[in-house]
């Protein structure tokens, strides 16, 4: 895949549903949802747990696990059709193209084998070098993401390196073939706290050098603030704002961003996320009718329990909240 | 690594004591050993010299002590029945015993362990399936029936079945004994011969049905399992090939508890092995344990137990040094670079 001149976004998912299949009914974990992650920019995807952020992400890199599958809409890497592409074909394009950072570094890396040989397996796997070019390249990759004494870390195995230092050598497999976009699901959740920060940073700055796109799923607004060039907020499968990171941050539109944001712990301060929202995300097998949030929402109306709204662009966000609708009716609403 | 074999070392020693305290409790436990070495027409002046000769009215522990120090030098006492030292007539019999269950072993391992990575790849494939279906007659016929049937097949009704058919379906097989030998040094094998190896294979499948199940099915849930893993997603997420993925990253991982009940199932191989020769009335030590047993020929069923003890230590510590050779986590000794866990 070349690097196509046009400006099309590198990445764009368009109508995407997820369903998951169950002895009593399909479960839409994630309904209809659309966005664009454009060339070395840092998304934020953000949103309680369970709002199908996970599964999103890996719609993207085609790692749905069955019974979870895609049942709707396209994803476009490069704009080229990714979605349906056969396992091998897909295989060629993840870890070369579109990379992936998990949340636990404890269990990302397989504790048989040391951490040099797990790069250069997959570095060989992505391209033509020598195995001594290979190991070559992961000394180097290890000296890139901080790990002091590469020569003498790269021969061991992951049971002896600390939390922090695994989520940096997994940060290194995942840039080891340079892929594009880099989706980081909570690469920083299972971490100690004196780490989280680093850990970003080094992230940011090695997508950064490496021209790398990231969608970056995090609970934590402080690091959304800091990082990410737009936002996605997430509820109950949906996205219900996006936008440039300062005005969703600055000017949340949709009342759940409101609360989210009001959550943001100000330094210095231990506030327990997400306290601002009473009540607790539906599960998917109860989402109410019209707007999802409506049984939370401080500001909800008549027409929210009785439509769903759509993303609408108000100013320079989106957001999906009947506040914001000026037409006067809509026809045709699934609720 | 040197403390940790050391360590099991003495553990081995402490169960073989053990085992041997069991064997030794035989002779004063079952029976009095005098009576079952002397005529009917034994005066008892003859019988208290005898005892006094043999040292049994020595402490227990003088008695038990004895009886270690001549097992450890090969010495386990002469045979009731057959007159002769209990170590020649083992010597005589452990070939066939452990050729059979090699063989067994080698036939549960090298079928059970593909098709378990099979079934655990590919859960709801039709072949999964049979297998499974198939695994679970293995798992619940008992091993005499398996060995019936088998004999009743291959060996009662093959040319009834061949003839009914009009060409050559069922190959007769041998059902009875171990064939010719040929002798090297000691050790009696049957794999330098034709009638040798044919008379292997149904004994040797009988044995290796229920491991095999066992071990396909074990290899399959384990697979199962490590396939649901982060460091799998990852190394998916990585590109990898599905190859590299399936067996260098997953089967890996299974290896060590398929080591630990492979090892054991080997141990039981041995140990079962003489219901098989039963059935096969194949010359082993099993065939000569249940022999000792009819006839209350104590030393041959001590020594036996002696040997069934030694041979799943010896096993069970060959297992505990796999574990150092395939997990990492367990080489380190001494906790490096202050990380967690
Ligand atoms: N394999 C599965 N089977 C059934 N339900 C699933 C499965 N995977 C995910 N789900 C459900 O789909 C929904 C979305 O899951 P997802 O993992 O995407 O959430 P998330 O936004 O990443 O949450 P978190 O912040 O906790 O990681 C959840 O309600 C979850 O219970
Ligand atoms: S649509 Fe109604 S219920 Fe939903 S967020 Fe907007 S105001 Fe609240
Ligand atoms: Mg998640």
């Amino acid at each position: 895949m070349s690097r196509t001149g046009t400006n099309q976004p590198l990445l764009q998912v368009e109508n995407l549903r997820v369903e998951i299949p169950g002895r009593r009914g399909t479960l839409v974990a994630v309904d209809d949802i659309s966005f664009a992650i454009g060339e070395g920019e840092v998304l934020g995807v953000v949103g309680e747990s369970g709002a199908g952020k996970s599964l999103t992400g890996a719609a993207v890199i085609g790692l749905l696990e069955p019974p979870c599958r895609i049942a709707g809409g396209q994803i476009l890497f490069d704009s080229r059709r990714i979605d349906n592409l056969p396992y091998e074909k897909l295989r060629r394009i993840r870890g070369r193209h579109i990379g992936m950072v998990f949340q636990d570094p404890l269990t990302s890396l397989n504790p048989l084998y040391t951490v040099g040989r797990q790069l250069t397996e997959t570095i060989l796997t992505h391209s033509d070098l020598s195995e001594k070019g290979a190991r070559k390249r992961a000394l180097e990759l290890l000296q890139e993401v901080g790990i002091p004494a590469a020569e003498r870390r790269i021969d061991q195995y992951p049971h002896e390196f600390s939390g922090g230092m695994r989520q940096r050598v997994v940060i290194a497999l995942a840039l080891c073939a340079s892929p594009r976009l880099i989706i980081a699901d909570e690469p920083t959740t299972a971490l100690d706290v004196s780490i989280q920060a680093q850990i970003i940073t080094l992230l940011k700055r090695l997508c950064r050098d490496h021209g790398a796109a990231v969608m970056l799923v995090t609970h934590d607004m402080g690091v959304i603030a800091e990082t990410a060039d737009r936002v996605a907020v997430m509820y109950a499968g949906r996205i219900v704002e996006i936008g440039p990171v300062a005005d969703v941050v600055l000017r949340a539109r949709h009342p759940y961003t409101e609360g989210l944001m009001g959550s943001i712990p100000l330094v210095g301060h231990d506030v327990d996320r997400l306290t601002q929202i009473d009540g607790a995300m539906p599960r998917l097998n109860a989402i109410p009718a019209g707007c999802a949030f409506n049984p939370r929402c401080p500001k909800a109306f008549e027409r929210c329990r009785q439509a769903r709204p759509e993303l609408e662009t108000v100013e320079a966000t989106e957001a999906a909240c009947w506040l914001y609708e000026e037409a006067p009716e809509r026809s045709g609403t699934d609720g | 690594m040197i403390a940790f074999v050391v360590r099991r070392l003495l553990q081995s020693i402490g169960v073989m004591l053990a085992v041997g305290l069991i064997a030794f409790s035989l002779f004063n436990y079952v029976g009095d050993p005098i009576n079952n070495m002397v005529g009917q027409d034994t005066t008892l002046e003859q019988r208290q010299e005898l005892r006094e000769r043999l040292g049994l009215d020595d402490p227990f522990f003088v008695q038990y002590g004895r009886f270690l120090v001549n097992a450890v030098q090969g010495d386990f006492g002469i045979s009731y029945r057959h007159r002769r030292p209990v170590a020649d007539l083992i010597t005589e019999r452990v070939p066939a015993t452990l050729e059979l269950s090699f063989i067994a072993a080698v036939l549960a391992l090298f079928i059970g362990v593909p098709m378990g990575v099979y079934t655990g790849l590919h859960r709801r494939g039709a072949l999964s399936q049979v297998f499974l279906s198939v695994s679970l007659v293995g798992v619940s016929l008992p091993t005499f029936l398996i060995g019936i049937l088998l004999i009743l097949v291959f060996g009662v009704m093959s040319q009834d079945i061949n003839a009914a058919v009009g060409f050559y379906l069922v190959p007769q097989l041998p059902t009875f004994g171990r064939g010719d030998t040929v002798q090297l040094g000691w050790w009696s094998t049957g794999f330098l011969t034709k009638s040798g190896l044919l008379a292997l294979i149904l004994p040797s499948i009988t044995l290796a049905l229920f491991q095999m199940t066992l071990i396909m099915r074990l290899v399959r849930s384990e697979m199962l399992e490590v396939l649901r893993t982060d460091y799998i997603k990852f190394a998916r997420a990585r590109g990898l090939t599905n190859r590299a993925v399936n067996f260098g990253h997953a089967l890996k991982n299974t290896l060590v508890p398929v080591i630990t009940i492979t090892g054991l199932q080997l141990g039981s191989i041995i140990a079962f092995s003489l219901i098989t020769e039963q059935v096969f009335q194949w010359p082993g030590m099993g065939l000569l344990f249940i022999q000792a047993i009819n006839e209350v020929d104590i030393p041959v069923m001590a020594s036996y137990l002696m040997m069934i003890g030694f041979f799943f230590v010896f096993i069970n510590l060959v297992v505990d040094l796999l574990y150092y050779v395939v997990d990492p986590r367990l080489r380190a000794d001494k906790a490096v670079s202050g990380g967690h866990q």
